[in-house]
């Protein structure tokens, strides 16, 4: 990295392009009040709540795609970006994805990367690849109550995820995301909802999140990396790290991975990084302990916490607005849009 | 008044302390010279350096050879006849010794050794080894140590270790996971990459 935004691995944080199409939005958004259960598979161009991030269980994620015609073949190789003018915006887009720090700083405002969520610069598929979100758009989405080309979508991503700020719509940034994500969906069906959208699901917990439960799992599962305050580690020579999961660096009250069941199926899926092993019951507790602590804003905030808990946090155990050892989480929150 | 004097004692008394425990590491670490180089800057043959590794990292390592459960006939009576304090000094010490300067060599050109190392191979759920060791392969924190510039052997080794079991103590599990997901052909490119990483910073072996 070398540059402003020192840590940004983490782990969730960043979502940038979540799901991608529907997941997108996501995971970083924090959508609406509509269910994740995913069993269904559902788009938002019909009309309908924001689909889940995920459509489909791992297993069937694993056996069939939507079109009968066997498992995703996956994005194509690094090795096959063409060296032409396209070829040149797709490897920005990339370079983009996987530092936007450096190569997008004027619009991120903590030190979170696309690919601090979106492994492998959104080309994992457990982690909401992008190019299961490309092909579904436009789509309608409960975060904002109308229907949003991919652009906004990505629109989305800063504002929330990197709490930081929109790129115009038309500026090469968000060209280069598009151009990549465009690039990475090749061989997918328009529409059709490939399984791998969205993070997996992991339905509901056998026991209701706990912090303190998630507090143990945190100090035995995560903070050998993130660190046991949660901010995460630079690396030695001042580069990426590991990301932060709370606090001013790291994503707002507005992304999808403030949600404890966007955060919760992300980190079964993905964490510990390499060995994820936790069970269901220890990633939902476990992101509820994440998403218990004070982090930037809601750029949505009217003024009110309540008010604005009222508004926009209505989800399964919504944190924002709740009270963590006599302090209401977001009456202490650091602003939102820090950018540089 | 007599803050001052009193001051002034103390700083002579810490700074004597402070002599006294450079004394001690330097002189702990003479005999580790032969095999690790000058301040644990390496260049020699297929041992490791030391130097700038992660304090815990260290500590961990010189342990884990006096008990014995990291399997290795020549450290192990060198790190038995130390005391748990001395072991300590010793992986602080080296710790905060710079790693020798970058050499001139470009890093290798191996395809499938750059792509593990800097992206993984994420559809058999392989990390990039640079998303624990830094973006550079120098290193995070204590607890992750610094692979550029090791020698190939040395690393080579060092992943089939963790891959068969016989080298374990890795925090959470979390190396043996990713070693056991490599095949022969993936531990000769990625050692061969890293080889050619320079462990300081400076213009050349940046991956």
């Amino acid at each position: 990295m070398n540059k402003s935004h020192p840590l940004l691995i983490v782990i969730g944080g960043c979502v940038l392009l979540g799901s991608v199409a529907t997941g997108l939005g996501y995971w970083l958004t924090g959508g609406g009040p509509q269910s994740f259960r995913s069993d269904i598979v559902v788009h938002n161009s019909d009309g309908s709540p924001d689909s889940p991030p995920q459509a489909s269980s791992p297993e069937s994620a694993s056996a069939t795609d939507n079109t009968g015609a066997g498992p995703d073949a996956g994005p194509p190789p690094r090795s096959a970006i063409p060296d032409n003018e396209f070829g040149a915006l797709v490897r920005k887009g990339e370079q983009i994805f996987a530092d936007p720090g450096q190569y997008a700083g004027q619009y991120v405002g903590n030190d979170l990367r696309c690919q601090s969520c979106h492994f492998d610069a959104g080309r994992y598929d457990k982690t909401a690849p992008m190019r299961a979100a490309w092909p579904m758009y436009p789509a309608y989405r409960s975060k904002n109550q109308h229907v949003n080309d991919f652009a906004e979508r990505l629109q989305g991503c800063f504002t929330y995820s990197m709490n930081g700020k929109a790129p115009p719509r038309g500026s090469d940034i968000l060209q280069a995301l598009e151009a990549y994500s465009f690039w990475l969906a090749k061989g997918t069906t328009v529409g059709e909802s490939l399984p791998s959208k969205g993070f997996p699901d992991i339905g509901k917990p056998q026991q209701a999140p706990s912090y303190e439960r998630g507090q143990a799992v945190f100090q035995a599962n995560c903070a050998l990396c993130h660190g046991a305050d949660g901010q995460g580690q630079q690396a030695a020579d001042g580069g990426y790290g590991f990301p932060p999961l709370w606090g001013k660096h790291s994503y707002n009250w507005g992304a999808g991975m403030h949600k404890v069941e966007t955060a919760a199926r992300f980190i079964k899926a993905a964490m510990p990084l390499g060995n994820p092993a936790l069970t269901e019951q220890q990633a939902w507790d476990v992101a509820f302990f994440v998403n218990s602590h004070e982090r930037p804003q809601d750029p949505r905030f009217d003024g009110s916490v309540q008010g604005t808990a009222k508004q926009f946090h209505h989800h399964d155990y919504a944190r924002y607005g709740q009270s963590v050892d006599g302090q209401v989480l977001g009456s202490q929150a650091p602003p939102s849009a820090t950018v540089p | 008044m007599t803050r001052i004097p009193l001051l002034a004692g103390l700083l002579i008394l810490s700074s004597a302390a402070l002599a006294e425990t450079a004394d001690t590491a330097q002189s702990l670490a003479q005999p580790c010279a032969a095999c690790h180089g000058q301040k644990g800057q390496g260049g020699m043959g297929a041992y490791p350096h030391l130097a700038g590794l992660g304090e815990t990292y260290l500590k961990r390592q010189l342990d884990a050879f006096a008990s014995g459960q990291r399997d290795n006939p020549i450290m192990k009576p060198m790190a038995s006849g130390l005391s748990d304090a001395q072991r300590a000094t010793l992986a602080r010490y080296f710790s905060k010794q710079s790693p020798a300067a970058p050499g001139s060599n470009p890093p290798a050109d191996n395809g499938a050794g750059a792509e593990l190392v800097r992206h993984g191979r994420w559809q058999d759920d392989i990390p990039a080894c640079v998303q624990c060791h830094g973006p550079d392969a120098r290193g995070i924190g204590k607890d992750f140590p610094g692979l550029a510039g090791q020698p190939a052997g040395y690393l080579q080794d060092q992943l089939k270790a963790w891959r068969n079991g016989k080298r374990q103590g890795d925090p959470q599990g979390l190396m043996s996971a990713v070693a056991k997901r490599l095949d022969d052909a993936d531990l000769a490119a990625v050692a061969d990459y890293l080889a050619s990483l320079s462990a300081a910073p400076g213009q050349e072996g940046q991956p």
